[in-house]
């Protein structure tokens, strides 16, 4: 069997990243793998701007901040190997691989790093009733449709579900000629970026119905139309409400769910928030030697945190291949309800952490609170928080010291 | 000119040409959708019933009990996946108890072999994730899971192998019969047969009357499913149904052959044959009934849902006569259709022989076909010398249920061809997992437009005006002006 240091599965922005700072951190035996026909990942089809604003203080596309990091992988002479899927990973780091030249092959790793990405929730988990005709995508796939495969997948346009990608997805579509006729959110806010809505939506006049879902799906061979109904508090659809709106494609745009079918052949332990591993500050699941890193690990907004938490997954994978310790601790990361969750969710440092969270709803005058029982031993005031905008705090050893676990509270002045 | 034309291609239609293609004889395959299986055998419970249900003496209890001994074999023969997992009717009351006990006594009637009547303790030891509420069961071990579609596909390419005719996109509209022959057409084309079967489904009442039988109709009664992810696949092993009461005949839970977990159908029978659609209410109550039967369903892991249309008869039975000179109906096949549909390919040709028909074997005929999950069963040393001869072995398209461009590329070239994106997913299982096909369907509507020579909008989701995109964008037209 292939020995090799580091493994790295998946190479979009994350695996990239982690690439780069585990050979700049000395590891020179390492191998990227990845399953599509180039590196990249999603960003070739995020062909919109806004990309790297706060990594290189620039606005870019998807393909232009991949191809910084593609780039940098060329020129360090980063191993990789394209069209290859990675089968199985074993919990003692054996990689099961394969491709068209090699076949099914394994390798011997000392350290993988998963960064495999998110995948989109399809329609089957929303159970909608009614038919089931041609027309109806995740947003993602259209995007594949019209920016890589330059076909349109529809003209008249609604769209569930208020994620960033459904919502560049409305802009593109209109750009090409379609009418997007609405965009149905369930929740009484949207889980996308609030530039994504301005610059997306409102820019082109295009509507935005909150509290709205999709209850019925017409047309036998191709969409004909979807019934939408204003939903209650439970996010019950309320019957007087509805209302049909002629189209033919209906884009999904209802969440992402990070895909660790290979994180879960590795005995890793998965967050049941998240989706994603559970892991420490240093990005090691609770498999030794097993790190994660991107959107496999917590679905990101921004790509640009996506390459700093990358190459905090692979500096010290390296670190773990040559064998460097620190002083240890363990502070288990806990959280209200209102905090949904954190990563990373345990301390085993002694070392300056960035603690980063989403909330589950929209909050306007809110103190962050980090408690040790009832002791705060951390705070910040924020004006507003919202689920679609990932907050960080950065805590320091001090706050920490002698302290086995941390609670993250939200107080909320104003819901 | 052919000597027997079948009108429907599904597993019906199917298993019958299959089992006629033993002899000499001319066949064609008339079907009007784009592709086989695309009526009630691709949306079925999937099971083969062990045949307790259907009444001492009929037709339905004869041909289930038969086709269900068949069944094994004949899976075997044609690489269809087949388990026989044993089915269990759960009971929560006297009346249950009762019902259950006549069931035993039926179908020790009917021939079915090794019922058991279970004990709570018992039938906990066999299923543990069953309802602890239930307190009686009839436990049948000759009870069976199979891939319903993938028997018809099989068995229509097998019958192709042995030299018959299929036609799709063929939707007959006018029979006459020419004294010694049948004219069958669509209106722009017309196939002679000396035999006609008729195994439309939920239309061969009105195939029936273009031969002037107005003898029975055909009721189109809907059944509602919930597929769920491979993660809950493993939470029962048998197919556990609900005794039948007044309230209908209840949900059954079940794994299906490719590892998830189904469950379905409602019971509703509906105007009109064409209403495919799933209702807010009818799978609400599969949710609710499968979470009594079972514990640890949950519908957060849903995959699909969809709904398959019972042609139910107006006889009760299975409706399988002669009503004119060399035509013959197989009508009114309600469950357990799929299970007595070997035993009822058998009996068709028989009344064919009655009929006239003459039956001579065909010396070149092949029973047994390559299993198109041959790839994914091999193993690892057999997969990489598959790859070495042909490398789109190791390159994988559908990342959710890992099935390489050539499995793909091997079912597109293998009879009967698909043509769309659901026939490729019936084939391959690509498109059926998780992401029901958001990252792969793209490569796949790339690959059938190459394979077929045709431009990639017309490629279809499953045939008629389903098409995936329609037409190229802006750029993309631009670009090709200039
Ligand atoms: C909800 C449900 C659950 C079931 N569960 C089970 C089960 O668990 N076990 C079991 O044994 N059975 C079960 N059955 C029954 C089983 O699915 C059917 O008995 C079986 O599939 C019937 O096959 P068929 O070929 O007669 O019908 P179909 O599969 O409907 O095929 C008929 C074909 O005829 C074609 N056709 C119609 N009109 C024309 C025309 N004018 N010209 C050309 N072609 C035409 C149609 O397009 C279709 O392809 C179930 C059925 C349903 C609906």
């Amino acid at each position: 069997m292939k020995q090799i240091d580091l493994v790295i599965v998946g190479g979009g922005p994350a695996g990239m990243s982690a690439a780069i700072a585990a050979y700049e951190s000395g590891i020179r035996n390492l191998l990227i793998l990845e399953r599509d026909s180039s590196l990249g990942g999603i960003l070739q089809q995020c062909i919109h701007n806004g990309f790297g604003l706060h990594r290189f203080g620039e606005e870019l596309t998807g393909p232009e901040y991949a191809w910084r990091y593609e780039k940098k992988v060329k020129e360090l002479n980063i191993p990789y190997l394209l069209n290859t899927m990675v089968l199985d990973i074993s919990p003692d780091k054996v990689v099961t691989a394969t491709n068209g030249e090699d076949g099914i092959f394994t390798i011997q790793a000392k350290a993988v790093i998963l960064a495999m990405g998110c995948r989109e929730r399809s329609k089957g988990a929303l159970n909608i009733a009614g038919t089931r005709p041609a027309g109806i995508y995740s947003a993602g796939t259209a995007q594949k449709y019209v920016n890589l495969k330059g076909y349109m997948p529809g003209k008249n346009v609604v769209i569930l579900g208020s994620g960033d990608i459904g919502l560049i997805m409305a802009r593109r579509m209109t750009l090409e000629g379609a009418k997007v006729h609405a965009v149905c959110e369930l929740m009484p806010y949207s889980g996308g970026l609030a530039r994504n809505i301005e610059q997306c939506l409102n820019d082109f006049g295009i509507p935005l119905r909150l509290s709205h879902t999709v209850v019925e799906i017409h047309g036998k061979e191709r969409l004909t139309g979807v019934t939408i109904a204003k939903v209650d508090e439970c996010r019950r659809p309320i019957p007087e409400t509805r209302e049909y709106i002629p189209c033919d494609t209906l884009l999904l745009s209802v969440g992402l769910i990070p895909e660790n079918e290979l994180s879960k052949t590795a005995s890793v332990t998965l967050d049941r928030i998240t989706n994603g591993a559970l892991v420490d500050q240093d990005r090691q699941t609770e498999v030794e030697g097993i790190y994660a890193c991107g959107n496999v690990l917590h679905v990101h907004d921004l790509v640009d945190f996506v390459s700093e938490e990358a190459e905090i997954a692979g500096k010290n994978a390296a670190a773990y291949i040559k064998g460097e310790t620190e002083e240890k601790t363990s502070v288990a990361l806990s959280t209200d309800g209102k905090i949904r969750y954190t990563v990373p969710q345990r301390i085993t440092k002694k070392k300056e952490v960035a603690v980063f969270f989403r909330v589950a709803d929209v909050y306007r005058n809110v103190k962050i609170l980090v408690k040790d029982g009832d002791r705060v031993v951390y705070s910040k005031k924020k004006i507003k928080v919202a689920p679609g905008e990932m907050e960080c705090v950065t805590l320091r050893p001090e706050h920490f010291e002698g302290v086995d676990g941390l609670r993250f509270e939200l107080e909320v002045q104003e819901a | 000119m052919y000597d027997v034309a079948v009108i429907g291609a599904g597993v019906v239609g199917a298993m019958i040409a299959r089992t006629l293609s033993a002899y000499r004889l001319k066949l064609c395959i008339l079907e009007k959708q784009s592709d086989v299986a695309m009526g009630a055998s691709s949306a079925n419970s999937a099971i083969v019933h062990a045949g307790f249900d259907a009444k001492e003496g009929s037709l339905k209890a004869k041909l289930n009990v038969r086709g269900a001994q068949m069944m094994a074999q004949v899976c075997s023969e044609l690489g269809v996946k087949y388990i026989n997992n044993g089915s269990l009717v759960i009971g929560f009351n006297e009346e249950d108890e009762k019902t259950v006990e006549k069931l035993y006594y039926r179908g020790i009637a009917n021939g079915v072999e090794g019922l058991k009547i279970l004990s709570p303790a018992e039938m906990q030891a066999i299923e543990p994730n069953i309802s602890k509420n239930a307190t009686c069961a009839l436990y049948a071990p000759t009870a069976a899971i199979i891939c319903p579609y993938g028997l018809t596909i099989a068995a229509v390419g097998n019958a192709m192998d042995n030299g018959a005719d299929l036609k799709l996109d063929f939707e007959v509209t006018d029979i006459q019969n020419r004294g010694d022959y049948y004219e069958i057409s669509n209106g722009s084309e017309t196939v002679k047969a000396k035999y006609v079967v008729n195994a439309a489904g939920l239309y061969s009442d009105a195939i029936a009357r273009l031969v002037g039988d107005d003898s029975f109709h055909i009721t189109a009664r809907r059944g509602e499913y919930i597929l769920m992810d491979k993660e809950l696949g493993s939470l029962i092993s048998t197919t556990v149904f609900r005794t039948p009461s007044k309230m209908g005949k209840g949900i059954l839970v079940t794994p299906t052959v490719d590892g998830n977990l189904l469950t379905g159908p409602t019971s509703l029978d509906i105007g009109d044959k064409e209403d495919k659609a799933t209702t807010a209410e009818g799978l609400a109550l599969v949710m609710r009934e499968s979470m009594e039967n079972v514990d640890g369903v949950r519908f957060q892991q849903t995959i699909t849902s969809f709904c398959g249309l019972r042609a139910v008869g107006s006889t009760g039975d299975f409706i399988i006569n002669v009503p004119t000179d060399r035509f013959v109906n197989v009508a009114g096949i309600e469950s357990p259709g799929l299970s007595a549909s070997p035993a009822i390919a058998e009996y068709v040709v028989e009344l064919l022989a009655s009929a006239g028909c003459a039956l001579e074997k065909n010396p070149d005929y092949i029973a047994t076909r390559e299993a198109l999950h041959a790839f994914r069963e091999a193993s690892i040393e057999e997969k990489n010398e598959i790859i070495k001869k042909d490398p789109t072995y190791g390159h994988i398209i559908c990342r959710c249920e890992t099935v390489t461009e050539g499995e793909i590329l091997a079912a597109i070239r293998t009879n009967p061809k698909p043509r769309d994106l659901d026939g490729v997913k019936r084939r391959t299982r690509a498109q059926m997992g998780r992401c029901q096909g958001g990252f792969c369907s793209p490569y796949i509507v790339e690959l059938l437009a190459k394979e077929m020579g045709v431009p990639y909008e017309s490629i279809t989701k499953f045939g008629g005006d389903s098409v995936v995109n329609v037409g190229k964008t802006k750029e993309d037209r631009e670009h090709e002006a200039n």
